[in-house]
């Protein structure tokens, strides 16, 4: 089919442009590396109440869920806004390429990155903060299907908060606050369970605080999961969540997509 | 060449608010024909060209680019047009190889990728980074974008604003070698230069509205002559279509020679400024 040989081209650009990209590369791939091994170390080996885990476990789980955040939804959210700018996309709609064969190219990129970033956080976390590698198959497949979830529910949400930033320089001063907000109120800063109820219900709005969730599920040991709110990783639940803002993002990125900058008809 | 023309436009109108961007322009394209639109900024160049490549929707009039009415593209439609835009900066990180056999995979029957480097003089820059080229070699990459498709026709749209005089020269070769493959170029420019040497014809807009249109050399009073001379210290300057007779009457002004005394045929140039101030002075009133 000519669309899919046309975006898996597409993810072959996508990827040069988002290595290549300085700025791109040390914001969105080098940055959860860098934090993971400061916050690691900092908190090192802080064990959290009586529950045999450390800390910099509990950060590595929510690291690597926000790997998710940053390869699909920062990463988007800043370059589509660059993109509209510099005439990409401009140049783009007057070829015949497909449509969809752009949002493909976007789609590969994100999931070619988070595989590459989140290798590289699991490697870090089993070698030097004693996480464990998942080896139930049950473990495995949740790691898989959180990811996959995770990764098309942030895509979504990139393209659909796209349309934010009016500019593509600044681009990152709108949307890095929200991924921040989400870390800090999420469970990845801090230890979910510690913070105030009302955040605790703000994060649980949002995707990020049950992606956290999962990974611990996946990378810390089972007693683990009596240090949740609900004494229990809540998988169901979470799976629902993510389903119910993979509608919600296909639906906003459907209506607010733009391939124009805005005042140009 | 075809009698069908390959664009059209009748009666094309645009407004953004208040603003009429354009106000009823027709022009129509023959195949294989270059046409200049020229005109100052503002004045609607950019506007019609994006109304014919499918950018921009019209509010009013009908126009037809290959059969085909740009307000409803088709992947097939865009296929068979080439467009090269004002001002690119995309896709700096890319190198000018990779991007040019990149957008070949779009196209039905692209060009060969390496044929089209060497047309427009990027051979040596293939490993490039396009965030690293000059300005000219910037548009000579866009120019290749342009061409990869094999495009029936092309839109260049201000394609050597900031070259060089010799850089401009040589992308005036490349355009001559397309116009002789049979390609339509529709140009707009701000360098009566470039449209005298390019265009086989020229359409002058102003204010929304053609206030001219015809080959380079028939365009408003290029039949004129102009005789400029020095009187009472000033440099006077007067246009006209009998200038024997202008001199004669000139001469039995003075007594003798008649200082600075030159006879020119008017230029694309002057027959272009004369027409914009024409313009201003019917219009003035109902603009800012």
């Amino acid at each position: 089919m000519n669309t899919l040989r046309m975006g898996l081209g597409r993810v072959g650009i996508e990827l040069k442009q988002f290595f290549r990209d300085k700025e791109s590369a040390v914001f969105n791939f080098l940055l959860p590396m860098i934090l993971l091994v400061i916050f690691g170390s900092v908190f090192g080996g802080q064990e959290l109440g009586q529950s045999g885990i450390t800390f910099s476990q509990y950060f590595v789980a929510g690291m690597i869920a926000s790997g998710i955040l940053y390869t699909s939804f920062q990463n988007l959210a800043i370059s589509i806004p660059m993109e509209r700018e510099d005439g990409t996309l401009k140049r783009l709609q007057g070829t015949p390429m497909p449509r969809a064969a752009f949002f493909i190219g976007k789609i590969g990129m994100v999931f070619v990155a988070y595989i590459a970033q989140v290798t590289i956080l699991i490697a870090v976390g089993v070698l030097f903060f004693g996480i464990d590698l998942p080896t139930t198959p049950f473990a495995i497949f949740t790691f898989v299907w959180v990811s996959v979830l995770g990764l098309i529910a942030w895509t979504l949400l990139g393209i659909a908060y796209s349309v934010v930033p009016k500019q593509g320089r600044g681009a990152a001063a709108l949307v890095s606050p929200v991924v921040l907000v989400l870390q800090f109120t999420s469970g990845v800063f801090f230890v979910f369970n510690d913070l105030p109820q009302w955040m605790q219900n703000f994060a649980s709005l949002f995707p990020l605080k049950w992606l956290t969730q999962a990974m611990r599920s996946v990378f810390l040991p089972d007693t683990a999961a009596a240090m949740e709110v609900n004494g229990s990783f809540e998988l169901g639940l979470t799976a629902l969540v993510l389903v119910i803002w993979i509608i919600l993002g296909a639906i906003l990125a459907t209506v607010f997509f733009r391939w124009t900058p805005r005042g140009k008809s | 060449m075809s009698s069908t023309p390959v664009i059209t436009a009748t009666d094309v109108t645009k407004n953004y608010g208040d603003f009429t961007a354009l106000a009823g322009v027709s022009i129509h394209m023959d195949s294989g024909e270059c046409l200049a639109i020229l005109g100052p900024n503002g004045a609607g160049k950019t506007t019609l060209t994006e109304i014919l490549e499918g950018y921009r929707e019209r509010d009013g009039g009908q126009a037809s680019v290959l059969g085909v009415d740009p307000s409803r593209p088709t992947a097939a439609w865009k296929a068979k047009l080439g467009i090269v835009l004002q001002n690119a900066t995309d896709m700096a990180d890319l190198t000018v190889s990779e991007t040019i056999k990149h957008f070949a995979r779009y196209y039905p029957s692209p060009a060969d990728p390496d044929q089209v480097m060497t047309a427009v003089g990027l051979t040596e820059k293939a490993d490039s980074r396009n965030g690293k080229l000059s300005g000219g070699q910037r548009r000579r990459l866009d120019v290749a974008l342009g061409i990869i498709g094999n495009p029936e026709v092309l839109f260049l749209d201000e394609p050597t604003t900031g070259f060089d005089p010799e850089a401009r020269r040589e992308f005036w070769v490349l355009i001559e070698r397309l116009k002789s493959n049979g390609t339509t170029i529709l140009l707009t420019t701000h360098y009566l230069d470039e449209a005298q040497y390019l265009a086989d014809r020229v359409a002058v807009i102003a204010r929304g509205r053609i206030v001219a249109q015809g080959a380079p050399d028939s365009i408003g009073h290029r039949g004129d002559a102009i005789v400029t001379w020095t009187e009472a210290g000033q440099e006077q300057s007067q246009s006209t279509t009998t200038p024997t007779i202008f001199v004669q009457e000139l001469s039995a002004r003075f007594d003798g020679e008649i200082p600075h005394l030159a006879i020119r045929r008017a230029s694309l140039e002057d027959a272009y400024l004369e027409l914009i101030a024409q313009d201003r002075q019917t219009n003035g009133g109902d603009a800012a």
